[in-house]
C-alpha cells in the first residue's frame, strides 16, 4: 500500500501545482464571476469555518474514534486520545 | 527499520520540493485587496459522553490583529477524561485523566499571500505531543481561485503511568494541499488532500488483543498489541457550499482515505444552515462514516503469538457511525453585548451511533466468540460564546 500511496501523493501535489501555475498564467480567461456578483458567497451564512473553534472540537472527536485522518481543514495533531 | 527511515527522509524530500516549487511562483499573482479575519475570542465548553467514557472541559480562542497584515492567536483547551470503555473494562480499570492543549499561531497577510505558523503542545500524565505547522494560501486568477499548501511536524513522548521504565517515542509528518474554486455566484467548491506519515512507536501501551487459549479457566489469554512502526495515510476531500436563494446555506463534504495498515475510509457530510428572525441560525448535519479493518486486526486471535503484528483497538476495526447534528446560533443585538460589540452564542449537539463489524463486547459474558457485537451511542454538545471586536 505504501508503494500505492506515494505515487499517487506525488501525482496529487504535481497536478496541484501544474492546476495552481496554469491558473495563475492562465490570464486570458477572464474570472468568470465579478467581484460585484460575490456578495452572496461574501454572506457570513456561507463561511464554512466561521466557528472555528466548534469545527476544532468536532475535528479532535473524530480523529479520536476514527482511523480517518486528514484533509478536514483543521490543522490536526498528536494526542493520546484512543 | 533503517530503511523505512530512509523511505520516509526520501519522501520527504521529494514533497519539500514539490513545496518549495508551488511556493516558488506564489508572490506573483494580481494585486487586490485581501484582509485578514476580524479580532475575536471565543470561550467554548465541550462534553463528549458515550461508550463508558465522559470527557468534557473548557476552551478558549484568542485572535487578535497587531496591524493590517500580522495577527496572533491563542487557543487553550482542557479534556477532563473518565474512562471506563468497553477495552478498558475487559483487561484494566476505569481511570481518570486530564489533557491540556496549548497552541499558540502567528498570520501573516503580504498582498494576497496569506501564511501561518503555529505551534502546539499537548500534554497529559502519559502522552507528550509538540508539533510545528505551516500553511501558506493565495489568492488568484480574480480571486475566484485560492491555493493553500502546508506542512506541519510532530514529535511525541508515550510513557505508561505505573511504569517509570517505560519510554517511547513517535514522529508525526503532515503534507497538505488545497485548491478553493468560486464557480458561479452562489457556488464554491474545494479540493483538499493531506498525506500524514507516521512512524516510531504507535501502540497503544495499554491494550491488549485477546486469544483462544484453552489453559485458562475462562479460555482466553491476553497479551499486549504490537503494531507497524511505520503509517503512512493520504486523504482526499471535495467540499461544496451553495447558497440558497432563500439566504440559507448548503454544504456537502466527502471524504476518502486509506493508509498503509490496509483501512479504507469514507465519510460524507451534508449540512444545512438557515437563519430565523434576524437574530437565529439554525444549523442541520448529517454525516456518515464507514472504514475497513487494519491488515492486523482481529478481534479473537487462535492462539499468542499468531502474527507479527497483532491489534485489537476498535478504532481499527471494520465499523461504521452515523451523525445527526443540531445547531442553534443566537446573533446577540449590539445593546445587549459586551461593550456594544458584535456577538454569538452558540448550543451545537451531535448524536453519533457507533456500530462495530467485527469486534464483540467481551463484557456481555457469553461463549468467548460469539458474544454480541459492540455497539455505542454518544453525545457531543458544544456551548460558546463569540465576541468579536
Amino acid at each position: 500500500m505504501n508503494k500505492m500511496i506515494k505515487p499517487i501523493l506525488l501525482r496529487t501535489l504535481f497536478c496541484c501545482c501544474l492546476l495552481s501555475v496554469t491558473a495563475c498564467s492562465s490570464l486570458a480567461i477572464e474570472p468568470w464571476v465579478k467581484p460585484y456578483e460575490r456578495q452572496n458567497l461574501a454572506d457570513a451564512i456561507m463561511n464554512n469555518n466561521r466557528h472555528p473553534i466548534a469545527n476544532m472540537h468536532i475535528a479532535h472527536v473524530y480523529e479520536a474514534r476514527e482511523s480517518s485522518r486528514g484533509a478536514d481543514g483543521t490543522g490536526g495533531g498528536g494526542c493520546g486520545c484512543n | 527499520m533503517a530503511q523505512a527511515g530512509a523511505a520516509v527522509v526520501v519522501t520527504n524530500m521529494r514533497w519539500l520540493i514539490l513545496f518549495s516549487l508551488l511556493l516558488s511562483y506564489l508572490p506573483y499573482g494580481k494585486i487586490t485587496a485581501a484582509v485578514l479575519s476580524p479580532d475575536r475570542v471565543d470561550v467554548l465548553y465541550h462534553s463528549y459522553d458515550g461508550g463508558g467514557m465522559r470527557i468534557d472541559g473548557p476552551a478558549i480562542l484568542l485572535r487578535k490583529k497587531t496591524s493590517e497584515t500580522l495577527a496572533v492567536s491563542a487557543y487553550y483547551y482542557v479534556d477532563s477524561i473518565s474512562s471506563a470503555s468497553v477495552d478498558v473494562m475487559s483487561t484494566a480499570s476505569p481511570y481518570l485523566e486530564k489533557r491540556k492543549e496549548v497552541q499558540l499561531s502567528l498570520e501573516y497577510l503580504h498582498d494576497k499571500t496569506l501564511m501561518d505558523i503555529s505551534v502546539r503542545q499537548s500534554d497529559e500524565s502519559d502522552y507528550l505531543a509538540k508539533s510545528i505547522n505551516l500553511n501558506i494560501s493565495q489568492d488568484t486568477f480574480g480571486d475566484l481561485t485560492n491555493l493553500s499548501v502546508g506542512l506541519a511536524y510532530s514529535d511525541n513522548e508515550i510513557k505508561r503511568n505505573g511504569d517509570e521504565f517505560f519510554a517511547e517515542q513517535s514522529q508525526q509528518y503532515r503534507v497538505r494541499a488545497g485548491i478553493s474554486q468560486i464557480l458561479t455566484r452562489n457556488l464554491s467548491m474545494s479540493l483538499n488532500f493531506e498525506a500524514v506519515a507516521d512512524e516510531g512507536y504507535l501502540n497503544n501501551p495499554y491494550r491488549s488483543v485477546r486469544y483462544i487459549d484453552n489453559s485458562q479457566p475462562a479460555g482466553v489469554g491476553y497479551q499486549s498489541e504490537v503494531y507497524p512502526n511505520t503509517r503512512n495515510s493520504f486523504a482526499s476531500k471535495i467540499s461544496a457550499s451553495y447558497y440558497l436563494p432563500y439566504r440559507a446555506a448548503l454544504f456537502v463534504h466527502y471524504r476518502y482515505f486509506s493508509d498503509s495498515w490496509q483501512i479504507d475510509a469514507s465519510d460524507i457530510e451534508v449540512s444545512y444552515r438557515h437563519p430565523i428572525a434576524d437574530v437565529f441560525e439554525i444549523e442541520l448535519k448529517i454525516r456518515h462514516y464507514q472504514q475497513t479493518q487494519a491488515s492486523f486486526y482481529s478481534d479473537l486471535f487462535s492462539y499468542r503469538d499468531a502474527q507479527n503484528y497483532l491489534a485489537r483497538d476498535k478504532e481499527l476495526s471494520e465499523f461504521e457511525d452515523l451523525t445527526l447534528g443540531l445547531a442553534l446560533t443566537y446573533l446577540v443585538p449590539k445593546k445587549y453585548s459586551f461593550g456594544d460589540l458584535r456577538s454569538e452564542a452558540s448550543l451545537q449537539w451531535d448524536y453519533i451511533k457507533f456500530d462495530y463489524k467485527n469486534f464483540r463486547d467481551p463484557t456481555a459474558g457469553e461463549g468467548i466468540g460469539t458474544e454480541p457485537l459492540y455497539g455505542f451511542s454518544a453525545n457531543v454538545i458544544r456551548i460558546f460564546y463569540s465576541l468579536y471586536f
